[in-house]
Order: structure tokens, then sequence, then C-alpha cells
């Protein structure tokens, strides 16, 4: 009992392979565009690589890639083989290879909706990093003489004034670490030492924050020092202005921006998968009514296409047994458990002479 | 004494006629490639409006614009003609449009390489015009409560930022600008009335920039006040300081980053003159042989093609002698030219009279 068995005719078998010789090279054409996401989404990520702590998020780009090249390749081999298909004939030299091919193509798509679920649940991941990533960067804010960590001051200003962002969480945050390298401090003054002094790690922790958090929209010049002293500024409230810095956390911004980039390119992948479906069914669909044709001997009749011969339980069953003897055939003497004393006729040909006539059964009296 | 004869056969003026088609439809691009060229400069200029004074350098991508348009129709034009050539009885009808079509792609040439004359020739006037710009920008900077100036913080700033530049020539601009509003300032403490009465227009000076000077390469977090005392910040010297701010004048930086672009595009400029150029020639040459061959008893024989039918001087003095009669054409004299009118009549009735009357004598 086939599954969804439907009638195609000469005319309608020819049309069916010219349709999905179009739609293969559309997926090659998809192919390429899921390659470049893939290439767009591992610049993204490595430019910001300096704020992001080593987690696995390179999977999800690389595999994108590989999805991308495959999908290609396998398109332009589809390609092929329908454009032979119209042809009788030259289906014949693709025959054996169709059905490995849509067992492959099968297998293919499963993955590139694998590649599409990645694309959302990467987000856990990169949250993780970025905060890590992101407090390692303010930690080592003062450090620019050690090399290793000299640039860091200047990626994290230029990420607050890129993305217009404050902080990990918030402009707070500065507030926690020191900030301000202790070359620049003059240790012989009363404030500096009284600041040292005041907490357990001897730390110079002020409520300031360095200018790239200011917001270019405020109307006043920016207020970077001394921001929760409301007397230390002339018509300054600390807890109503809002203008001044950038209140957003650069772990949200970015993550914001990173799970918009993912989700659009989560959405192209998932309608490429849709689309390779499609055109996986329509191979299947020509595979199996150019193999009917094949058997009833007439390349001008009607034929009948599946999807599967037998129902969807019995071809489990049958493909279940196929492997399971795959592993037999290793084994020696299939029959009579193997006994090596049982005398088992031999079963091959053996070669007589020119005239292939056995020799007659000698009697025990002669 | 034709100027640049050639002499072609039928193959040669096939030939011809190929590889002009392909030559104009690449000349066709060019002329796009010049039209997207003027719209993105002038795109960029426009973004920067607000910092530049007058639009006087807004002539080098509107005429980029218009060539690039021109461009495109005239070598549209050259291709159908190219088609129509080979085909005696399609290619009179292309007869009238072409010396009309010579004056435009004429005019194109002339007009590409004004654009990259002008482009060099009015950096001064693009620098001028950033002078005052920015100068109005630094001077209503703490204007954000008057409407009309309200954008010209968030502009410098950002011009700053993007840039890396502060100031007009440098930072040293922002000292002799009050750029902090009064809304802002204490009036009732000793060092604001201090600043202020210190000049004669009771402007609150400080020697501190806006925090958008602030260089984010410097390795110590960024000095924006008291910066010419060196005493005010530990282990800091203001002679020597260098990456603390930006260096360089917005204005030098602007007109570089504009200058960059132009000059960028001066060789492809360059380039599509050439090309159009040679496609003007080629029609030239195109239009006498195939005009010759028609004139032939035999169109597929051989045919001359030139530049100019006579030398430059003989058709520079035919091309004025008939400038001139046109413009005396317009000059009517109706008593003149009726007396002529009439003696050309009698001469002509006493020549048929002469020729009638011997018949009947003899």
């Amino acid at each position: 009992m086939a599954v969804l068995k439907v009638k195609f005719s000469k005319t309608k078998r020819d049309k069916l392979a010219q349709v999905l010789w179009i739609l293969n090279w559309i997926s090659v054409v998809t192919g390429a565009i899921l390659f470049s996401l893939g290439i767009f989404l591992k610049v993204e990520i490595n430019k910001r690589g300096e704020v992001m702590a080593e987690r696995d998020v390179q999977y999800v780009p690389n595999m994108l890639i590989a999805v991308g090249l495959i999908a290609c390749a396998i398109n332009f081999l589809g390609g092929k083989i329908c454009y032979d298909c119209v042809d009788t004939t030259k289906f014949l030299r693709w025959k054996l290879i169709m059905l490995p091919y849509t067992v492959c193509t099968f297998f293919f798509t499963f993955c590139v909706l694998v590649g599409a679920l990645m694309c959302y649940s990467m987000h856990w991941e990169l949250e993780e990093s970025l905060n890590l990533g992101l407090t390692q960067a303010m930690r080592f804010y003062k450090d620019t003489d050690t090399p290793g960590r000299c640039f860091l001051k200047r990626t994290v200003d230029m990420l607050q004034i890129e993305f217009q962002c404050c902080g990990n969480n918030g402009y707070r945050d500065w507030f926690q670490i020191q900030w301000v390298s202790n070359r620049y401090l003059d240790m012989s003054k009363k404030e500096v030492i009284d600041r040292l002094r005041s907490n357990v790690e001897g730390k110079y922790l002020m409520d300031g924050v360095p200018f790239s958090c200011c917001n270019l929209n405020s109307p006043r010049p920016c207020i970077q020092q001394q921001i929760t002293n409301n007397s230390a500024h002339y018509n300054y409230e600390h807890q109503s202005e809002e203008l001044n810095l950038w209140m957003k956390g650069c772990r949200q911004t970015l993550l914001e921006y990173y799970t918009h980039i993912l989700q659009s390119i989560g959405l192209t992948v998932l309608i490429t998968w849709l689309f390779e479906l499609s055109v996986l069914t329509g191979v299947r669909y020509l595979q199996t009514s150019l193999e009917n044709v094949l058997r009833q001997g007439d390349p001008n009749s009607d034929s009948e296409g599946w999807l599967l011969e037998n129902g969807l339980m019995e071809t489990a069953r049958t493909n279940l047994n196929v492997i399971k003897n795959l592993g037999k055939s290793n084994q020696i003497g299939g029959g009579d458990n193997g006994d090596p004393n049982i005398d088992v006729p031999s079963t091959s040909k053996a070669h007589y002479g020119p005239d292939n006539v056995p020799p007659k059964q000698k009697t025990e009296a002669s | 004494m034709a100027l640049l004869k050639m002499k072609f056969n039928q193959q040669r003026r096939v030939r011809l006629a190929q590889g002009l088609w392909l030559l104009s439809w690449l000349a066709l691009t060019c002329g796009a490639f010049v039209f997207c060229l003027g719209v993105y400069l002038k795109t960029e200029l426009l973004r920067r409006d607000e910092v530049m004074d007058n639009g006087e350098i807004h002539v080098v991508p509107n005429i980029l614009i218009m060539v690039g348009l021109a461009s495109i129709g005239t070598n549209w034009i050259a291709s159908r003609v190219c088609q129509d050539s080979l085909d005696t009885s399609r290619f009179p009808r292309w007869k009238v449009l072409l010396l009309a079509w010579f004056v435009v792609a004429a005019l194109v040439c002339c007009l590409l390489l004004t654009v990259v004359v002008l482009s060099y020739a009015l950096q001064g006037r693009l620098e001028e015009s950033l002078k005052v710009g920015l100068r109005n920008g630094i001077r209503f900077y703490k204007d954000t409560d008057v409407p009309g100036r309200c954008f010209q913080k968030e502009t410098i700033d950002h011009l700053q930022m993007e840039f890396r530049c502060c100031g007009n020539n440098n930072f040293k601009d922002w000292f002799e600008v009050q750029w902090v509003s009064n809304r802002y300032l204490d009036f009732t403490s000793q060092e604001v009335k201090d600043r202020i009465r210190s000049n004669v227009d009771n402007r609150y000076l400080l020697d501190g920039v806006p925090f958008s000077c602030c260089n984010p390469a410097s390795p110590r977090p960024c000095l924006q006040y008291h910066l010419t005392d060196s005493r005010a910040h530990y282990n800091y010297e203001y002679q020597s300081e260098e990456l603390n701010l930006y260096s360089r004048g917005c204005r030098q930086a602007l007109t570089d980053y504009y200058m960059g672009l132009m000059n960028s595009t001066g060789p492809g400029v360059l380039s599509v003159i050439l090309i159009q150029m040679s496609v003007l020639l080629s029609m030239r040459y195109l239009q006498t042989a195939v005009e010759g061959a028609m004139a032939l008893e035999d169109p597929e024989g051989e045919s001359e093609g030139y530049l100019l039918e006579k030398g430059v001087k003989e058709t520079y003095q035919d091309v004025r002698a008939k400038v001139l009669n046109v413009v005396k054409f317009g000059q009517v004299d109706p008593a003149e030219e009726a007396s002529g009118a009439a003696e050309g009549e009698k001469t002509t009735d006493t020549s048929t009279e002469k020729a009638a009357t011997p018949p009947p004598a003899s």
C-alpha cells in the first residue's frame, strides 16, 4: 500500500523533470545565500570577539557555511540528474545513483532544519559569553600598559560609542571597578588615599564613568564625574537625569543586535528548508515514476509515482532488517549452526573440463 | 583635402558598425557609472549640510548627474544608429539627428572635463564654506534650547567623533567660545564670576573641550578640563600630550575626506571621457563611410570615411559663413528683395524671350 501514490503520464513526467531542473538551480542559489549568511555571521561575531568570553558560539556560523556548500553541491547534481531524466535512455546511467541521492538529500534536509533551530538556540550561549566577556573587558580597561590587554580600553570605548550603551547592565557597573590606572593617581593626595582605603581591596573607586558613556543627545555638556552627587553640579538632579549618559547596558544592546541578525538568518534558513523539502519530494516522485516506467518497458506509457512503496511501518521494518543482515554477512556458515562435522553438499559449480560433463560415479564393485 | 581620410570596404564598414555598437554599450554603462557617482557624491555632501555655509560645491555632483543621464541617452541612440547603419533603407532617417548627436556628445565630453577641473578648483571654496559653517556650529553649540540651533550640539559632537577631529583648526578653538550654556552655570559661585569678568564680552571661557574631542586610543582616561594647567592633573604635561584629544581640526578632516572622494573618482571620469571621445570619432567615420557608400552606384563597394570633409580651416570658414547667412536671413529688407526679385524675373523673361525669338526667325 504505497504512500501518496500519483499517476504520471509521459508529458507530466517531462514537465516534472523540467520544473525540478529549474528548482534545483534556484536551490543552488539559495545554498550560496546560506553560505554567505554563514560567513556574514562569522565576521560579525569575530568583530566583537574581544568582548566575548571563550564560549562555543562558532558552531552556528560553521554549520551554516557547511550546509550552504553541501546544498550547492547536492542541488547542482540534482539539476544534472533532472535534466537527464527527460530522456529515458539518459536516465539509465543515473538509475543506480538516484536512490542513494534521494536518501542523502533527505538527511541533508534534516541538517538544514537543525541549522535553522540552532540559530534560535544560540541566544543563551551568546548571553553567557557576552556577560563574562564584558565584565573582563571592563576590569582590564585601565591596563593600557599590559601587553595582551592594552587594546581593551579602546575596544570598550568604541563599543560604548557605537552601540550607545554604558557598562554591562548599566552605568553603575563602572562604580564598582577601578578604571583609572594607578599610573595617573597622585598617591600623595589625601583624597586619593581616602578612596583607596574606603574599600577592602584597595581599589580607587569613584562614582564616575569614562567619556564614552556620554550621551550625544544631552542638552548640557556631559557630566562624567560625581554623578550621584547632586550638589556637585548646578541645576542637576541625579535621579531624574536621563539624557546625560547612555542608559542601556552593553550586554543588552549587543544581545539585541545579534538576536536580530540571528532571527533574520533563521527565517531565511527555514524558508530554504521548506524549499529543499519540496525539491526532495519532487525528486522522489520523479525517481519512482521513472523506475516504474522502466519496469513496464514502454517509455511512453503512464506510470505511478509514490513516496514510499509500502507503508511507513513496513518500510522501516524492511530497512532495519537490511541493516541487521549487513551485520550478519561477516559470520561464517549461516546454516546448521556452524557445526563443521556435518556433511554439507557443495553448492559451488566445479569445472569438469571443456565438455563440462561430470565424471561417471565409480561403483564400489569396480 | 579631407581630414584623416580612411578607406572602408564593405567588410570594414560592417566591422566598424559592430565594434561601435559594442563600444556604445560600454559607454552607456560608463554613463550609468557617472550618474551613480554623482548621486553618491551629492548624498555625501548633503549629509554634512549643516556644517557647510554655502552650496557651491554642489555644482560638481549636479553636473555629474546631468552628464550621466545625457551620456546614457546619447550612447543608446548611438547603438540604434549602428544597428541601422548597414541597412540603406533605415539609415537615412538618422541623418538629420546625427548633427545634433555630435553636438551633444561633444558637450558631454567638455562637461566631464570641466567636472574634473572644477573638483580641484573648488577646494578653496569648500574650505571657506566649512570654515564658516564649523565656526557657527561651535558658537551655537551651547544653544540647545534655541529652535533652529538646538541640533548644533549633536551635529558637532557626532562630527567630531566620526571624523576624529576637534574644533575648527584644532582643539584650542573651544577655548575662545563659551560652549557651556548659562542655564548650567551657578552664578553665585566665585569661580564662575571670576571667569565671566575675565573677558570683555562676559563669556564663560574655560580651557576645556567637550567630551566628543576625546581620543579613545589614549592610554589614560580622557582629560577634558584644565588642559593648559600641567599641575591640575597628575603625571600630565600639556605640551607633550598628544594622544589625549584628537589633534586634527574638523575643517581639515572634512576637506581631506571630500577631496579624497573626488580625487579617487578622477581617473574613472577621465577614462569615461576617453571612451566617449572614441565613440564620437568612430560614429563620424561610420557616418561618412556609409553615406559615401550609399552615394556610390555599387552600395557594397569601397568608400571613404573622414573626420572633416575639408581641412580644419576651410571647415571653420564654411561654418562661419553658414552661421552668418542664417543671422543675415533674419534681417529682411523687403524693398531690396522685391526689386531684386523683379530684376531676376526680368532677366529670366528676356532670356526666355531671346530663346523664343530665334526659332520663329528660322
